[in-house]
């Protein structure tokens, strides 16, 4: 990599960071923008049978947080909707999303659950259900087991502002810490669950204040700074590898578009998605990658023009794919499915190919 | 030789696998070093250590929860529910999240969820139920119900190394009440999904689980004294899968069934079985198909009431003779 002449007047890097990370943070949040944005496209055309969810505005707090775990000790995170760059982080590819999206039989779930619901845990990544809390307890298991093997290996879970009103994320968090099990908890405290403002999900003035209930260390970080989302999350990384136990990591975001894309947003005043809108976290980051010499102009078109020719190509080769057989739906409930007449139970005899008779 | 009772025999097959495959854990509520309400954990952490027996907070969700987080990993924990009463608190996560892993997204998910399930022991409401048929209705799940020490025993043992969730409901009248000799180094495993013929016959059928089997057993038992009648017994075992094979096949002996369970009637499983004997078996049947299930209220405390509302073998032996002499 060649250094701008400016380069030796560069600022410091902080938080241990080098130069190739630094723009490492940007591509990330910029494939998971233009990502996002190429799914309201196709979203538009008819090509995604089910809803498409935004994170835009909260790119910072998804990916600084990912970023802070060691794919290369197998870390796992747990993600939430709007979390579709830590996924990405975590080695999820944009054309996996996108066949997932489009419900086609080569995507990773073979078209049986929707949008970023997917995992591969050698990868480090275990996709959500929709029962909000649930991936907490869940999260709390898998580190349990990294505990029980002694092995040096940390989980985080995303839980957002309602998320924490559930009785699962309660009783997860408390059996986590209990348990010290090396977990991370990510709040993203981004205003709304679906119309729902946060006054009207706690009382607690902040979100990491819960913390002191479960007797676990607090923290909270501006969640639309990727630097300050990325030094809040690998502390709680550091403390939990190192036998610390449990965190929670409050991040204090916006959710710029509505619950999903058919959602106007018409509980929002004008006046704070404005405000929002100039602390937007992917400009912010561009500005002072560029103001602190920490990154050329040319090296940011150099990242954004490899993210259009990913995606393009992603698109280019799933958009066409189909859809699954209609008969997969039945398999792979069991590791070993019943033997018997499943499919007679739906058909009256003599009117499919299906009919199996009773003997 | 001792005989083992239906709870030892719980515990001979937790021990057993536990020494058998390391990946096995235990969780629940007191289950360490106080060896569990019932006792059916009783000295497995001393023998085995805290980090394989683990007592956890009063938490249905989290310990189902983070038993599928463990299950994902490759462990194989099985989950204590204090009174399977309590099962409920965790019906979301089991049926939303456990339940669909695999379907949804290739998820393995090994676990065991087992405790004490079913009354006449005056629980009153919340210590009392059968939830059998609140889970029956999710794909994904494994349902068994032991009626004997023998089952109990290879059962569990079934269970914990099936790959897929495995819902463990024992029977609390008979943890001590049932016991029988399980000859020490005999391999015991029950398969999943295959019924027993309890007792054979050719007059009619019941078809039951659990403790209902021994009432099934002592109504044939009156039935061959009082009436001369032959009646065949079929413990199910397992519930999901249902043994279908198993139903038809009484069913084609004796022509006439009556399903039994100690759950409610009105949605209950025999409505599952009864509908199946239908399907698969209808021109063999020479009676309508009777069910004999408690009424359709909470269990209740007092022993006046609970013995009205749960069945009982009187009403088995009335069953059976409507269906003889129809």
């Amino acid at each position: 990599m060649s250094y701008p002449a400016s380069a030796a007047s560069a600022a410091p890097i902080p938080a241990g960071l080098n130069r190739a990370q630094l723009l490492d943070l940007y591509y990330w949040m910029r494939l998971t923008r233009s990502l996002e944005e190429r799914l309201v496209s196709l979203h538009r055309q008819g090509k995604i049978v089910g809803g498409v969810f935004r994170s835009l505005g909260q790119e910072a707090d998804a990916v600084g947080s990912a970023y802070a775990l060691d794919r290369g000790k197998g870390d796992i995170l747990s993600p939430l909707i709007r979390n579709l760059g830590s996924m990405l982080v975590q080695g999820a590819t944009p054309l996996e999303v996108l066949r997932q999206y489009m419900a086609k039989a080569r995507g990773p779930t073979a078209g049986r659950e929707l949008n970023i619901h997917f995992n591969d845990l050698g990868r480090g990544f275990l996709g959500q259900v929709s029962h909000l809390g649930d991936m907490v307890p869940v999260m709390a298991g898998i580190t349990l087991t990294f505990k029980l093997r002694k092995e040096p290996r940390v989980g985080m879970v995303y839980v957002g502002d309602g998320a924490m009103s559930t009785g699962a994320f309660h009783e997860g968090l408390n059996f986590a810490a209990v348990q010290r099990v090396p977990l991370v908890v990510i709040c993203e405290n981004n205003g709304y669950a679906y119309s729902t403002p946060t006054r009207l999900q706690t009382a607690a003035e902040n979100l990491m204040d819960r913390a002191a209930g479960y007797g676990i260390p607090g923290v909270q970080a501006d969640g639309n700074d990727v630097l300050a989302v990325y030094e809040v999350s690998r502390a709680a990384v550091e403390q939990a590898r190192a036998g610390g136990g449990v965190t929670l990591v409050e991040l204090l975001t916006y959710r710029r578009k509505g619950h999903a894309e058919h959602d106007n947003q018409s509980y929002v005043p004008a006046a704070e998605l404005e405000a929002w809108a100039r602390k937007d976290p992917l400009e912010a980051w561009l500005r002072r990658l560029t103001a602190s010499g920490w990154a050329s102009t040319e090296e940011i078109a150099g990242v954004d023009s490899r993210v259009g020719t990913e995606l393009d190509q992603a698109i280019g080769l799933c958009l066409d794919e189909p859809f699954p057989d209609a008969g997969t739906a039945l398999t792979g409930v069991y590791a070993d499915p019943p033997a018997g007449p499943v499919e007679w139970y739906r058909r009256l005899p003599g009117t499919g190919p299906a009919d199996r008779l009773p003997t | 030789m001792p005989e083992t009772t239906y709870l030892e025999a719980i515990r001979d097959g937790l021990r057993e696998e536990m020494e058998r495959d390391e990946r096995v854990f235990l969780l629940g509520e007191d289950i360490g070093n106080f060896g569990g309400a019932f006792k059916v954990t009783e000295g497995l952490q001393q023998r085995f250590g805290p980090d394989r027996v683990i007592d956890t907070p009063v938490s249905e969700t989290a310990i189902v929860g983070a038993a599928a987080g463990a299950a994902h990993m490759g462990m194989r924990p099985v989950c204590e529910m204090q009174f399977i009463d309590f099962i409920s608190c965790a019906y979301s996560i089991l049926t939303n999240y456990v339940a669909t892993a695999r379907y949804r997204a290739g998820l393995s998910t090994p676990m065991v969820v087992r405790g004490p399930s079913g009354g006449y022991v005056r629980g009153g409401p919340f210590h009392s139920q059968n939830p059998e048929a609140a889970f029956l209705h999710t794909p994904g799940l494994k349902i068994v119900a032991p009626a004997t020490a023998r089952d109990a025993k290879g059962l569990i043992k079934a269970a914990i190394r099936d790959d897929d969730p495995v819902l463990f409901f024992e029977h609390k009248y008979l943890y001590r009440r049932v016991r029988e000799q399980l000859p020490a180094g005999e391999e015991i495993v029950t398969p999943i999904g295959r019924a027993r013929v309890a007792r054979a016959g050719r007059d009619c059928s019941i078809v039951t689980w659990s403790a209902m089997v021994w009432k099934a057993l002592e109504a044939a038992d009156r039935l061959a004294a009082e009436d001369g009648l032959s009646v065949e017994v079929l413990d199910l075992r397992s519930l999901l899968p249902l043994d279908d094979d198993a139903i038809v096949a009484t069913v084609k002996r004796t022509n006439r069934v009556l399903v039994a369970h100690e759950d409610t009637r009105t949605g209950g499983v025999a409505g599952e079985i009864v509908a199946r004997i239908s399907e698969l078996a209808f021109e063999w049947l020479d009676a309508p198909v009777r069910r004999v299930a408690a009424h359709d209220v909470p269990v209740p405390y007092a022993p006046t009431l609970e013995d009205y509302v749960l069945p009982q073998t009187n009403d088995l032996v009335a069953a059976c003779r409507w269906l003889v002499a129809y």
